[in-house]
């Protein structure tokens, strides 16, 4: 870490953790994977000083569990990885959704399928926003797309867990955690709920015993929860949805992607201007709840001619993209795998093709 | 008229659903006793595992957690870590910490982990219908080992006293069993003494309950206790196997 004024040159992966630590978090449990290592090794040491409690993990699994432990006694408690172990973490999301437990997990993507490989991807598109575990529910999820934002959302994602007791995931890719940037701290804490007075924290002889449990064994007793946290997912469907919009008006195309490739299109939007074309970004932020109506009205604008989703993988978003036009204009998609990411000039390219009717995928 | 006993205040006015002749009962108010007894109960918060008690945070009168199947060690790692001054514990039977959850067990134990694990070993999976389990007997019939449990293709039993009794972390480590008062009144102590043990801070104890299961076993409430007594204890010798000289009482 270097200082620039009033500005911290930090890694990714440290501006994630550090932002924890503001925003209130003093239970962190890890697993280390590559290339999410940074946070364990920060905590390892920042929690000492805050006096707070960091536990290396016997496996993905039980860090998840510690963190469903650590949530249901009342903490602010966090867990990060990358996707093999973000794959093993499911069995303690979906609990921790039947069970109502605020917390954040970070997911700072590599490649898969399988071991795959440590460089950058967004082939956990699916596995975040589409569930994972078994069951009806959903995770926040969060996409960050500058260090500054890992710090700024990871902060919010402790506030927006507490507000809706759920588990708010960040979905970054490796290049994020590993680059350096600039993080300006905020002054703002994460809100903290008034009281928990759901949580284990013994009765002290006060009150009737607190249970945390995702178990209903009476089906109209199990349906009546699963209708509450449907109500609780339409509302923060209706509150929370987060977007960044560039040259909508006038737009010619409308390129959709989040993340380290939403940096790689704000470029090839002025490349493509200098040859009249007039392209647009619509950056979702929260991956769920996704920005489909924003995404709607961009389908419906009149100079809108077609959709390109950019990804790192073989074409997840572009889903929600298809289903938030409704065929109104054609969806197209460029994407990457492996840990290649797409260059300015081939995305450019791409563009060129769909403005001449050839189209892309 | 003098009271001389009372439903422990432990427990819940709540029946028990386990199947006649089961033990849960019995180790379920041995538990609740201990932790009124120690005036700990208002202070505690416990772990329901996966498996026949996964409901038994119906019937503890502490604020109780459910866990995943074998998890319970590393949420009761995250609550003692949040609650320092907490009692925890977990209550699990054998194919909950025996099998999916080894890895679990094994490194809270490893951790010293300031919390108390229960372990009823009733040699078998009884919510699920009688599997085999890592802890049943060699020749034991089961509905997944119908010719009985065969070293040659299903391995041997896991003797989980022993094998956490080689870590330093496990400073308490006993079996014991409830199949008659004397063994009941043994297993109160032990249990007594492995929430002394975390109360002290001294790290992780584990009581392990030889435990009936007459349903899936297919015996007799009274032919499952000797079943205990003769065959499960050959294999499941009773004793502190860490932890015999600790003084705790003081």
């Amino acid at each position: 870490m270097g200082r620039l004024s009033n500005r911290i040159l930090m890694k990714g992966n440290e501006a994630i953790a550090e932002a924890a630590i503001r925003a209130g978090c003093r239970h962190y449990f890890g697993y280390p994977i590559t290339p999410q290592t940074e946070i364990s090794h920060y905590m390892a040491k920042r929690m000492r000083d805050v006096g707070g409690v960091f536990v290396q993990a016997e496996s993905e699994i039980a860090a998840i569990s510690m963190v469903y432990g650590a949530a249901g006694a009342g903490a602010r408690a966090m867990t990060t990885s990358s996707s093999p172990g973000i794959s093993l973490k499911q069995e303690g999301f979906s609990y921790i959704a039947g069970a109502e437990l605020p917390c954040v997990v970070v997911n700072v993507e590599r490649c898969g399928p399988g071991l795959g490989g440590i460089l950058p991807a967004q082939g956990d598109y699916f596995q975040a926003t589409k569930g994972g575990g078994h069951g009806d529910y959903r995770n926040l999820v969060l996409a960050p797309a500058s260090v500054q934002e890992l710090y700024e959302l990871t902060v919010d994602a402790f506030a927006l867990a507490d507000r809706y007791r759920v588990l708010c995931l960040i979905l970054a890719d490796g290049t994020l955690g590993q680059m350096m940037e600039p993080v300006l701290y905020r002054e703002d804490d994460a809100p903290r709920p008034a009281t928990k007075d759901w949580a284990t924290t013994g009765t002290k002889g006060q009150r009737p015993h607190n249970v945390i449990t995702s178990i209903y064994i009476d089906p109209e007793i199990l349906e009546t929860h699963n209708l509450k946290l449907q109500a609780k997912y339409a509302e923060i469907e209706r509150n929370e949805v987060r977007c960044e919009t560039v040259g909508l008006e006038g737009a010619d195309i409308v390129v959709t992607a989040f993340g380290t490739p939403a940096r790689i299109v704000k470029n090839v939007v002025r490349m493509a201007a200098d040859e009249g074309i007039r392209v647009g970004l619509i950056r979702p932020i929260t991956l769920w709840p996704f920005p489909t109506k924003i995404v709607a009205e961009a389908a419906e604008r009149e100079s809108v001619k077609a959709f390109l989703s950019v990804e790192l993988n073989a074409g997840q978003m572009v889903e929600d993209v298809r289903l938030a036009v409704n065929g109104r204009k054609p969806v197209h998609f460029h994407g990457r795998m492996g840990g290649m990411l797409p260059t300015q000039r081939e995305i450019l390219d791409t563009i060129r093709a769909i403005v001449r009717g050839e189209g892309g995928k | 008229m003098a009271l001389v006993y009372q439903r422990t205040q432990g427990l819940l006015d709540v029946p028990f659903h386990y199947c006649p002749g089961c033990t849960h009962g019995i180790v379920h108010k041995l538990v609740a006793e201990v932790l009124v007894e120690l005036g700990l109960l208002d202070s505690t918060v416990g772990v329901s595992p996966v498996g026949c008690t996964y409901n038994n945070y119906e019937y503890f009168a502490c604020d109780m957690q459910q866990a995943a199947h074998g998890r319970a060690p590393a949420v009761a790692t995250g609550i003692k870590r949040v609650l320092p001054d907490a009692t925890v514990f977990t209550y699990q039977g054998d194919g909950d910490l025996a099998a999916i959850g080894t890895a679990e067990i094994v490194h809270a134990a490893a951790r010293g982990e300031k919390i108390t694990t229960i372990f009823v070993n009733n040699a078998i999976y009884g919510m699920t219908s009688g599997q085999m389990a890592p802890t049943t007997l060699l020749g034991q019939v089961t509905t997944t080992s119908p010719f009985g449990r065969d070293a040659a293709t299903q391995g041997y039993p896991i003797n989980v006293c022993e094998m956490l009794a080689t870590l330093r972390g496990a400073v308490y480590v006993e079996r014991v069993s409830v199949t008659s008062i004397k063994g009941i009144r043994a297993a109160k102590k032990a249990i007594r003494k492995a929430f002394l043990v975390q109360k002290k801070g001294l790290g992780f104890s584990l009581v392990e309950v030889l435990s009936t299961c007459p349903t899936n076993w297919g015996k007799s409430p009274v032919e499952s206790l000797q079943w205990v007594d003769s065959a499960m204890t050959a294999q499941y010798p009773l004793g502190v196997f860490r932890g015999a000289d600790l003084e705790v009482e003081t």
